[in-house]
């Protein structure tokens, strides 16, 4: 997986300049940096939802994205928010993905009920249960306490797709496969 | 229960602000009351001073029967008093016609109303699809909007059959204000919820059905609550114009005609109870629709 030579510019603000950067295919991958770096713009072309001025992104096909906030149906109740992203004949395995993120038993609650943490976890199974070739996840683990995120990115690990994520936490890098400091804006490193 | 799960119950503050604030039905009925009485008073002290002339006469020649009659009816061409005009309305309402023509008017706006409400959404959704047809239609209902209701009707009268003014000037009233809202509801729904239907594969009718009509019903249900107080009104003015055999609007236009001011006021009444009733229905549905929404 890589990016290469990417420019994304903001009215005149350059976020990406000519930036690239490899990934390995396998485990968790860490971009780490201070808040307002580029993390979250380069997930977004990596995810295919911000169009680079330049450059090539190379990813296994239909990458899902864990959105920087949680973007929660609020009229939905849990355990429809993650049944929503799936095809008809597979929305029984909600459950499945909310046990995963350690929100079994909460599926009848409403968005509005639960504390950060907890939609934090659901907009997680959410991205989980889409599924892809490629997990890209932005700050997945605010609110959440760090031997819960533990288990649970071991379990994200378990499912075999390569993550990339992307945290400040130190306590979060420290359970990643590989860590990726950053220095931004602009993002202009070129060798990786 | 997760531990890190918050308790709150979705509005907490607007829970305590009721049970602290809101006065008691008794209190609220008594007040409802007093104000009543108050208006009443003013009304019955308004039309004694306008008849003041005919009591001065009857208290000058000691008719008590007269003096009675002037207190409690005024002076029935100018401004009859309450108990003259309620009077009259009781008497209306022991006859057949006023129950044929009330629920004549009703069904005509109604129809009107509902017409106009579903046209405007239905634009309104075209509009906030289609960026030509915004262009296109946008100033037209804007232009509906703003033009005299009273320009319309003598249009419109020239137009169709007379007994469907009402129930077109209903309609027309309603589409530019249901068009308005929903339009802005779709515009105002959140470009992040929609950002993420697009990035998770949602499709046109799943994004239509779990992100845009959720967030287009409360602006819906407000131009509708708006739109109805118009649709009476302006469906009763169109009714006092083109005249149709039963309706409310003809009895105000005739009582005018034979100076009977009493039947006037007491036909008036009839329209304003109706509106304040038809307002409160609305209300009571929107709020036991809201109610449903165990989300908020």
């Amino acid at each position: 997986m890589e990016v290469a030579n990417l420019t994304v510019r903001f009215g005149d603000k350059l976020v990406l300049d000519r930036f690239s950067l490899s990934l390995p295919d396998t485990g968790v991958t860490a971009l780490s940096g201070p808040s307002g770096c580029g993390k979250t713009t380069l997930l977004r072309v990596m995810a295919g939802l911000e169009s680079p001025g330049g450059g090539r992104v190379s990813l296994p096909p239909r990458p899902a994205l864990l959105f920087q906030e949680d973007r929660l149906l609020p009229w939905r109740t849990v355990e429809q928010n993650v049944a929503d992203v799936l095809p008809r004949a597979r929305r029984g395995e909600a459950a499945g993905w909310l046990e995963l993120v350690e929100l079994a038993g909460e599926g009848n609650a409403w968005p509005r009920q639960l504390s950060g943490g907890m939609g934090r976890r659901l907009a997680l199974a959410r991205a989980l249960a889409l599924g892809g070739g490629v997990l890209l996840l932005d700050e997945p683990f605010t609110g959440v306490d760090l031997p819960r995120a533990g288990r649970i990115l071991e379990r994200v690990r378990a499912l075999g797709a390569p993550v990339v994520l992307s945290s400040h936490e130190p306590g979060i890098l420290a359970l990643c496969d590989a860590v990726i400091p950053l220095d931004g804006p602009p993002l202009s490193v070129s060798d990786h | 229960m997760s531990p890190d799960r918050t308790q709150h119950s979705g509005t907490p503050a607007a829970d305590r602000r009721s049970a602290v604030s809101r006065p008691s039905l008794l209190r609220r009925t008594g007040r409802a009351i007093l104000v009543l009485a108050f208006w009443l008073l003013v009304w019955q002290l308004a039309a004694m001073w306008v008849a003041r002339e005919v009591i001065a006469e009857a208290w000058r020649a000691g008719d008590t029967e007269a003096l009675l009659r002037a207190v409690l009816n005024g002076r029935e061409l100018l401004l009859p008093g309450p108990a003259l005009s309620l009077r009259t309305l009781a008497e209306l309402a022991l006859t057949a016609e006023f129950w044929s023509t009330t629920g004549a008017s009703l069904l005509r706006i109604f129809c009107g109303f509902a017409a106009g409400a579903v046209l405007g959404t239905a634009l309104a959704v075209l509009t906030a699809a289609l960026p030509w047809a915004d262009t296109l239609l946008s100033p037209a209902i804007r232009v509906v909007r703003a033009a005299p209701v009273a320009s319309f009707i003598i249009l419109v009268l020239l137009w169709v059959q007379t007994g469907l003014v009402p129930w077109v000037i209903s309609g027309l009233m309603v589409l530019p204000v249901v068009w308005g809202n929903v339009h802005q509801g779709f515009r105002s729904t959140d470009p992040l919820l929609l950002e993420m239907a697009r990035a998770y594969h949602f499709g046109r009718g799943k994004t239509l059905r779990l992100v845009y009509l959720p967030s287009v019903l409360p602006h819906f249900a407000s131009g509708c609550t708006t739109a109805l107080g118009l649709a009476w009104k302006s469906g009763v003015a169109a009714e006092v114009l083109c005249l149709p055999r039963l309706a409310i609007g003809s009895q105000v236009y005739y009582s005018k005609l034979s100076l009977e001011t009493p039947s006037l006021f007491a036909w008036t009444a009839v329209v304003i109870l109706l509106s304040l009733a038809l307002e409160r229905l609305l209300k009571l549905l929107l709020e036991r629709g809201r109610g449903a929404q165990a989300w908020r």
